[in-house]
């Protein structure tokens, strides 16, 4: 019998990213990103888990970016709640081990939060040259869930800003491809 | 509607409770989650016969048949069982990764005949053994059907793994092509259904979504296997679906039985995009 679904890489960059294109030395490629997470008038406020990842189009390998969840609590606790990030858990939560080995990151208060992410250099690593989307998905215990989808072309001949905007739980999205 | 006649169906539903219930009651177990993550994980289930989906409003399903397994194969406990008016509850401790598989397997002899112009039914729990004495002398219009029923569900871990969903080879079985604990509302499922552990062809699977109280509809939708014993389903939204399929054919293991009567139940959960 065999039983179809969404499996993705297991911890180890699937051959689609490892694939033949290496970003010359010394040059800061990469990926700027700029999450805005909304201050909320809610009676009971935590802040989101936000997982961020980039997808090749059409194709079912993932490459983790980060997961900002409540990964210092004991026994793992703070776990439990990690498939209500829904996609994520989906596509390539459920088969990482946590505290997953260099995307794990603490929660993020309300505010403008900035992360690069360097070619060459995990997590990004190398992505071989297509089209890509980076993906940032939010899930706040007792409140709402939010995707957001930013389509980018790698690797870009001059910086390209790719923005989104959520309305529930994530503010301004903005993405800089970096040649 | 039959609800009102309640007081007045107790044998019945009880004989349900034991066989595969050919009546309006449902059974079904639901788990408090089909997919799971963390590192001390638990899964409380309800297991109970009733009208609506899933509500408990009839009759609890008995414990003593129901039976949980580990991904590795194992027998996994059932812990803080309890059987109330309406419903059966348990928890499953989730100590390994992977699909966890909790059914209960059940089976029976019904039968009925007429005696002095009455129908009269077997008493519950007869068996095979007890048959010859169990129908009186002068009784006419004997009818005995032999009965096995499959109610299962399935619980993941981390990663959805396959080892629990190997058939047995015994009744009438799900031989999931796409994974019961990885559907998603828009996309097709695809659903193989094994008699005896052969394809089963042509037979009946009624899918029907929970939450019954709060609509008018009952929103269901019955089913027919193709030749190979699949069916494609695609799920108009996410929540928990009940899915029975039946099916009857001669095969029967008692002699005095003419018919076999097969049903398989799962409740499965799908999730929103």
């Amino acid at each position: 019998m065999k039983v179809r679904y969404s499996t993705v890489m297991k911890g180890v960059p699937a051959a689609l990213f490892s694939a033949g294109f290496v970003a010359a030395p010394g040059h800061a490629a990469g990926i700027d990103l700029s999450i805005t997470i909304p201050t909320l008038r809610v009676a009971e406020y935590h802040r989101p888990y936000v997982a961020i990842w980039v997808e090749a189009k059409g194709k079912p390998d993932v490459r983790n970016l980060a997961i900002w969840y409540d990964y210092d609590q004991q026994k793992n606790e703070g776990t439990k709640w990690l498939r209500d990030v829904r996609q994520w858990w989906r596509k390539t939560g459920r088969t990482l081990t946590f505290p997953a080995d260099g995307i794990t990151g603490a929660t993020r208060a309300p505010g403008v939060h900035k992360v690069s992410f360097t070619s060459g250099k995990s997590p990004l690593g190398t992505l071989p040259p297509g089209s890509y989307e980076l993906v940032v998905e939010a899930a706040r215990e007792v409140g709402g869930r939010e995707i957001l989808r930013l389509p980018f072309q790698w690797p870009a001949k001059t910086p390209q800003t790719v923005r989104a905007a959520g309305s529930t739980e994530l503010g301004a999205v903005s993405a800089t491809v970096k040649p | 509607m039959n609800i009102r006649l309640r007081p007045l169906l107790v044998g019945i539903a009880a004989a349900a409770l034991l066989a595969a219930p050919a009546s309006a009651h449902r059974q079904w177990m639901l788990p408090s989650a089909t997919t799971v993550s963390g590192d001390d994980v638990w899964v409380t289930v309800d297991a109970a016969v009733s009208n609506d989906l899933f509500y408990f409003e009839h009759f609890p399903m008995r414990l003593d048949t129901i039976h949980a397994w580990a991904p590795d194969g194992s027998e996994a406990k059932l812990e803080n069982s309890s059987t109330g008016r309406y419903r059966s509850t348990f928890d499953v401790h989730l100590t390994q990764k992977g699909t966890y598989k909790i059914a209960s397997i059940g089976g029976g002899i019904n039968g009925s005949y007429m005696l002095n112009g009455e129908q009269k039914r077997l008493p519950r729990g007869t068996t095979a053994a007890q048959l010859a004495t169990a129908i009186p002398a002068g009784a006419t219009d004997v009818k005995i059907a032999e009965s096995a029923s499959r109610n299962e569900i399935f619980v993941t871990a981390g990663e959805p793994s396959e080892g629990v969903l190997k058939p047995t080879g015994e009744g009438l079985e799900l031989a999931p092509i796409t994974h019961p604990t990885d559907l998603v509302a828009g996309e097709e499922a695809r659903f193989r259904f094994l008699i005896d552990g052969q394809p089963a062809p042509g037979i009946t699977v009624a899918i029907v979504p929970g939450g019954v109280r709060y609509r008018d509809q009952l929103n269901d939708q019955t089913l027919k296997t193709d030749a190979n014993g699949e069916l494609a389903f695609t799920w108009p939204e996410p929540g928990f679906y009940w899915l029975n399929a039946t099916a009857s054919d001669a095969k029967t293991s008692v002699p005095q039985a003419t018919q076999r009567r097969l049903s398989y139940i799962t409740t499965l959960e799908v999730q929103a995009p």
